[in-house]
């Protein structure tokens, strides 16, 4: 779990697991929030690569900690999304204020 | 084709992801495309997720339903609950709405099931728990779509 975390000058980066549900979400949404607290982290980039099934519990996470960045500033980014998790982002109107890249 | 399943588990979230793989197991025999398992699969999650947290409220020792059957090319999954029950239906389905928003829940639950599946009906009593019945065709979207 700790891999999945990386922090590179005011971005951290977050590896997402291959199946993002309820089960993982607390674990993930925690860890996210002691890096942003202990390192006074701005901007989240979440990086899909490795994930093949998402459920709303991954809107979840994502919508938490932008409202936890946004207020100082802070821009959350989605990496690797394929088309499936792009249309969930779509779907629940985080398209709006994440910023989705290739 | 017709084909029944029943099976019932503890309330604990490990059992999200069983669920999940167990229907769609089940309904592999209709031979449906990538995109309709994925479908099937985020309704399911969001079902039973949905049973665990707001049912039954981490009470691990209650037990989810699951019921599944297959009517011709029609599959029926229904999620069973005797927990909590939902006061309010209608506001509960609203997307963006949640009840645990310091649980990071996104209120995309019942947004999720409706978009993904082509039926979504809920029965819920207060105190009774709730039936979440969902039915998706299988085989019938236009492959056209699979392409992207």
């Amino acid at each position: 779990m700790e891999d999945n975390f990386k922090v590179i000058d005011n971005y951290l980066m977050v590896r997402m697991p291959e199946e993002i549900d309820h089960h993982l979400s607390g674990c993930i949404s925690e860890k996210a929030d002691q890096f942003i607290v202990a390192q006074k982290i701005n901007n989240i980039v979440f990086d899909f690569e490795a994930t093949r099934f998402m459920d709303s519990s991954g809107i979840g996470i994502i919508m938490g900690r932008y409202r936890k960045v946004s207020c100082f500033g802070g821009k959350v980014f989605a990496i690797n999304a394929d088309n499936r998790i792009r249309h969930l982002l779509m779907l629940s109107g985080l398209h709006k204020i994440v910023e989705i890249m290739d | 084709m017709k084909n029944e399943m029943k099976l019932e588990f503890d309330a604990i979230s490990a059992n999200e992801s069983f669920a999940r793989v167990a229907v769609a197991a089940f309904f592999a025999e209709l031979d449906p495309t990538l995109e309709e398992i994925s479908d099937v699969k985020t309704a399911v999650s969001e079902a039973v997720t949905n049973a665990i947290i707001h049912g039954y409220e981490g009470m691990e020792d209650k037990k989810v339903r699951l019921h599944c059957i297959i009517d011709d090319k029609v599959l029926q999954v229904e999620v069973v609950d005797e927990g909590h029950g939902i006061e309010d239906v209608d506001k509960a389905m609203e997307p963006m709405f949640t009840t645990k928003p310091e649980l990071n829940r996104s209120g995309m639950g019942f947004p999720f099931m409706e978009a993904f599946m082509d039926e979504l009906e809920v029965i819920s009593t207060l105190g009774q728990g709730t039936r979440v019945r969902m039915k998706k065709k299988i085989g019938c979207t236009p492959w056209i779509q699979d392409e992207d």
